[in-house]
């Protein structure tokens, strides 16, 4: 993973927004409000997936990105949230937002600092066959034994109140009120892992990706920041997957499982890497696909499979560079910014 | 280009008009869009495993439900009928999501599937919370028709419980006393094992050992050997499709078939035959069809199943054949007007099907009373030997529908 | 549990090991080698194994099942490299994830178009189909032992190439310091290519010798390709030998995890994974940081 110094410059640092980023973000955000007062409630549903699966990628970001660390064991800790919800759910009666939310991302918290502490000993290759290995020691404890109802999953017959004493103020059972808690959660977390990426733990994470031994001979605690990242990220992801149950009401073992991870990787990049919200455009871009692909014809998986590889080879900076592509000198602030990952950069040299 | 994804996954017009694009460019579409005319066809959505797995049950029980439909002149008690169908992929964590998209997004009028039972039980979730009619054409999870039993869900399958229960006496009977349980460890392997060991232990029988492995892995050779030193009278086990033939294989190939003798549940020999060839001589099973079932139903619907497909039918496609004979009586019972659901599912729950299975009728819980037939692999054939127990009723523990 | 179950056991930890020795070898070459992570690899055990059912069903012959399947693997591995893989060398691992991921999808579609999704068996060769009686009621297939020696000839032949002829020489001091090697003027390219083959091929191997003593479906790679991660982890990046060493220690760990504590026999592969990693971060053979 040792990049070249040429690809450092600026890069770590998020690129001042311009006026055409600052018009489609309010847009965007406009529309992400009106939605479920214009759409039928399957495509309410269909967002809040979307911006669930969405958060995970951008938690997952976080590493890949801006560490520049390829994890293969995010859905583990999207899993494992999920689970925590269902076992802490009683069978009649729904769990407390407030104990259940805390309790689960503190075990994707955790579950990440145990796995983050022992496969960050390694690199490259090996990094992301232990993190795939370690994910899947993860679906091989809900799969193989008894603890969430084995290979045949769990239900949450009702979705987390988030009742306060007497005081309700809001139903997560209706779509609508859950899919604006969802927005809100997203929200939140955009505005925490851009003031993380922004501050000086973010700017030390990147300089050690862009540049491991300097990094580390400048006196950053490389271990320890990258420890930091993926503990946060596990814990985002864990957030994630804790509303993924919640709406599905219902987990298994391959929320857990490494197809899962790499669906996310593959939404990272074609969401792009160098920007926060880069993998919540890329779960609507692929989601979406997936969701017209699917009702076009029953050999889906072949065209989504050559998509990744045409994306691989043709567009290494995902959708951003198509855009810049696209629309040319006007999209200044995506043109300006480096489209490939910067171990990329370093091979060409 | 991001804009317009955003948008398109958003709303349905340019969903559907890029569907239809794409559908221009020469593929074709798996959601044939029927025009909405006056008297609006009765919509059935298909829930199957169309890959995977189990594709194969899929699509028995997709062509068994539509000769039933063909046989009436496409109509369903005088109703014209429309498909929908929808590839479940044998996936649970896909399956409330493709469950919300028949009934938010296709607006069927009834959904029937499907074959694994984790995907059943999130179907039944949905169909509870937005109170749509379901059948259920195989998967077995008695709780389906248990805990979880609801009016407007029907099983045209088994319980797990049924299949299994009589076979504990047919073994006794036999003079087999110790035996070991072999299975997966996963809802439909417990159960079928639990409903065994309750008719086995009934008749003065002991299970020594429960043996399991995790679903669905195939290396055996481990507990069978287990099994040969532990020398019991008998084997009962419990695998299905890939599991059950490299089971059976497996099983001969220790060379256990010859001194131990192999029972199962049905499924251990059904549409797997083929692939395990010699090894499954003589193995007992029992289920709630045989292959030469010799009644008429089954006469004639084996011969039209194979006119229809050019394949010899089995119990999965009987199971989607019987799905339709119970829509049929459903809408017949109200000339064809869904909307009088106490009405059509008080006609349903009264049916009695003249089923190639033989006699078919519903207890309280909306599950089927059926005869279970002890089967015998002979020449690549599940060959009925005799009635296990007739007019086999599952017990629909925790179901609230039986008071 | 007396000696000869024991035994018994034993035997069956060491014949899954050597089947897993076969399909890790090949990874770990091409991880060792073209420093090229293949999440495919599983696909292609899979597929060789579906290729075995095909070409045996035709030609009603297990040998040339397994010539014809290792064959035609091969040539698509040739083929792969030179399309997709070579541009990958040196480009970071995510790319290569990515391309794997999407190789996954697209052979698991192919196999479904050209194969179907069904179960099937393979018959074994005739000469191979009986049993020996080990005790009173329980014999042990011919077949499984055959698979013991064969995978222990494959092993030797494998050991053989690399540490004795001059392919081997190349392919080992590519291994050590690939910037040395293509810096003295190796013929680099070609030898990455076959690499990238033979990997695929032992892959396509282990499925199809595999496939009569197991069955033929579409799942059965994705167990495959982890198992065999763990392996090389666990033996070290490039280390043949390791991957030796690794698959006979998961061998025995699953088999008889399985016949003592079955509810962790996957998950204690795992557990073993880690022990090694904290006591050895690059793997009981591995050298070098990758």
């Amino acid at each position: 993973m040792a990049g070249s110094a040429a690809a450092a410059k600026d890069d770590s640092v998020l690129p001042k927004p311009s006026l055409l980023v600052q018009g489609l973000t309010v847009l965007v955000v406009a529309v992400a409000i009106a939605l479920p007062f214009l759409a039928p409630s399957y495509y309410v549903q269909f967002a809040t997936k979307v911006l669930l699966i969405g958060l995970a990628a951008m938690a997952l970001n976080l590493v890949v990105g801006f560490g520049g660390l390829v994890s293969m064991c995010h859905a583990a800790f999207y899993g494992l949230a999920g689970y925590v919800l269902a076992l802490t759910t009683p069978k009649y009666d729904p769990a407390s937002l407030w104990l259940t939310l805390p309790l689960a991302v503190g075990t994707a918290a955790l579950a990440a600092l145990a796995i983050g502490a022992l496969s960050l000993r390694t690199r490259g290759i090996y990094f992301i066959m232990v993190t795939l290995a370690f994910g899947e020691m993860l679906y091989f404890l809900f799969h193989d034994t008894t603890i969430g109802g084995g290979s045949d999953g769990a239900y949450i017959y009702s979705k987390p109140s988030v009742a306060i004493g007497s005081f309700v103020p809001l139903n997560l059972e209706r779509a609508n009120s859950f899919y604006f808690v969802v927005l809100g959660v997203v929200g939140l977390s955009i505005l925490l892992l851009r003031a993380l990426v922004q501050s000086p733990f973010g700017h030390a994470l990147a300089a050690a990706r862009d540049n491991e031994r300097r990094a580390r001979s400048l006196g950053f605690p490389v271990y320890r920041l990258r420890l930091t990242a993926f503990t946060i990220s596990g814990a985002l992801a864990g957030v994630a997957g804790y509303f993924a149950a919640a709406q599905y009401g219902f987990v298994a073992p391959q929320m857990l499982g490494w197809h899962l991870s790499a669906m996310l990787l593959v939404i990272v990049v074609l969401g792009g890497m160098r920007g926060v919200t880069g993998p919540l455009v890329g779960a609507v871009a692929l989601l979406g696909f997936e969701e017209v692909l699917k009702s076009v014809t029953e050999y889906w998986k072949l065209v989504e499979g050559l998509v990744i590889i045409v994306l691989v080879f043709a567009l290494p900076g995902g959708l951003r560079q198509l855009a810049s592509m696209v629309l040319g000198p006007r999209a200044e602030a995506p043109a300006a910014e480096p489209a490939l990952p910067a171990a990329g950069e370093a091979s060409r040299a | 280009m991001t804009d317009d994804t955003l948008k398109s996954a958003f709303t349905r017009r340019t969903l559907l008009s890029g569907a239809a694009t794409v559908g221009a460019a020469g593929l074709v579409s798996s959601f044939p869009r029927p025009a909405i005319a006056q008297g609006a066809p009765y919509k059935v959505g298909l829930m199957l495993p169309y890959t995977g797995t189990f594709a194969k049950l899929g699509q028995f029980i997709d062509q068994g439900m539509r000769l039933y439909v063909e046989q009436k002149g496409g109509k369903l008690g005088g109703r014209n009928v429309t498909f929908v169908q929808i590839d479940d992929e044998s996936k649970p964590e896909t399956a409330t999501d493709n469950m919300n998209r028949l009934v938010g997004r296709e607006k069927v009028d009834v959904v029937v599937g499907t074959v694994h039972s984790g995907v059943a039980m999130a179907m039944v979730k949905v169909a509870r919370d937005t109170n749509t009619m379901l059948i259920i054409p195989n998967a077995g999870a008695n709780d389906a028709t248990g805990p979880q039993c609801a009016p407007n869900i029907f099983r045209t399958s088994f319980s797990n419980w049924q299949p299994c229960f009589p076979m504990g006496k047919v073994m006794a009977d036999a003079g087999h006393k110790n035996v070991v349980t072999i299975t997966w460890r996963y809802t439909a392997g417990q159960e079928m094992v639990g409903a065994f060991k309750e008719g086995f232990t009934a008749a003065g029988g002991k299970v020594v050992e429960e043996l399991a492995l995790p679903f669905p892995e195939v290396e055996f050779q481990a507990l069978i050997t287990r099994i040969a030193t532990l020398k019991p009278d008998a084997v009962f086990s419990f695998f299905a499709g890939g599991g059950a033939v490299k089971f059976v294989k497996d099983y001969a190939a220790a060379g256990l078939n010859k001194t131990i003798p192999l029972y199962g549940a049905g499924f251990l020999t059904d549409g797997t035959l083929e692939a395990q060839g010699a090894a499954a001589d003589g193995i007992k099973t029992t289920l709630h069809y045989a292959d030469d079932l010799d009644n008429p139903a089954n006469r004639a619907f084996l011969a039209a199943f194979k006119q229809k497909t050019n394949q010899d039918g089995d119990i999965y496609a009987v199971q989607g054949y019987d799905a339709g004979a119970l829509l049929d009586i459903g809408l017949g019972g109200v000339s064809g007007d869904a909307a009088a659901r106490d009405k059509m599912i008080a006609a349903m729950a009264a049916a009695k099907i003249d089923s190639p299975r033989g006699p078919m009728s519903f207890n309280k819980a909306h599950n089927p009373v059926q005869n279970i037939y002890l089967r015998e692999v002979r020449n690549g054939k599940n060959a009925y030997v005799s009635v296990a127990q007739a007019n086999v009723d599952d017990p629909a523990r925790g179901c609230r529908m039986t008071a | 549990m007396d000696l000869l179950t024991f035994g018994v056991q034993l035997l069956n930890g060491v014949q899954y090991g050597l089947v897993l020795f076969l399909v890790a070898s090949g990874l770990t070459l091409v991880f060792g080698i073209l420093g090229v992570i293949n999440l495919a690899h599983g696909a292609f055990y899979m597929l060789g194994a579906y290729l075995a059912y095909w070409i045996a069903k035709y030609t009603g012959s297990f040998w040339i099942a397994l010539v014809g399947g290792v064959g035609i693997s091969f040539l698509a591995g040739m083929l792969l490299e030179n399309i997709f893989v070579r541009r990958l060398y040196g480009r970071d691992h995510l790319a290569q994830v990515l391309l794997s991921f999407g190789l996954i999808l697209v052979i698991d579609e192919i196999r479904q178009i050209a194969f179907g999704k069904d179960v099937h068996s393979v018959a074994p060769p005739a000469f191979l189909q009986g049993s020996i009686q080990l005790t009173d009621v329980l014999s042990y297939p011919v077949y499984r032992l055959a698979i013991c020696v064969f995978c222990l000839i494959v092993a030797a032949a494998i050991f053989y190439v690399i540490r004795q002829t001059r392919i081997g020489m190349i392919v080992r001091a590519g291994a050590e310091n690939r910037q040395m090697t293509r810096a003295l003027g190796i013929p680099f390219d070609k030898v990455n290519r076959y690499v990238f083959a033979v990997g695929i091929a032992l892959a396509a191997l282990g499925g199809i010798v595999i496939a009569p003593i197991s069955t033929v479906f579409p799942g059965m790679g994705d167990h495959m390709l982890i198992l065999s991660f763990v392996v090389v982890v666990l033996g070290g990046i490039g280390s043949v030998a390791g991957a030796a060493v690794g698959a006979l220690m998961i061998g025995l760990t699953d088999t008889f995890g399985k016949v003592f504590f079955p509810t962790f026999s996957s998950f204690s592969i795992y557990l073993l994974m880690a022990l090694v990693l904290l006591w050895r971060p690059n793997g009981i053979l591995g050298q070098r940081e990758v």
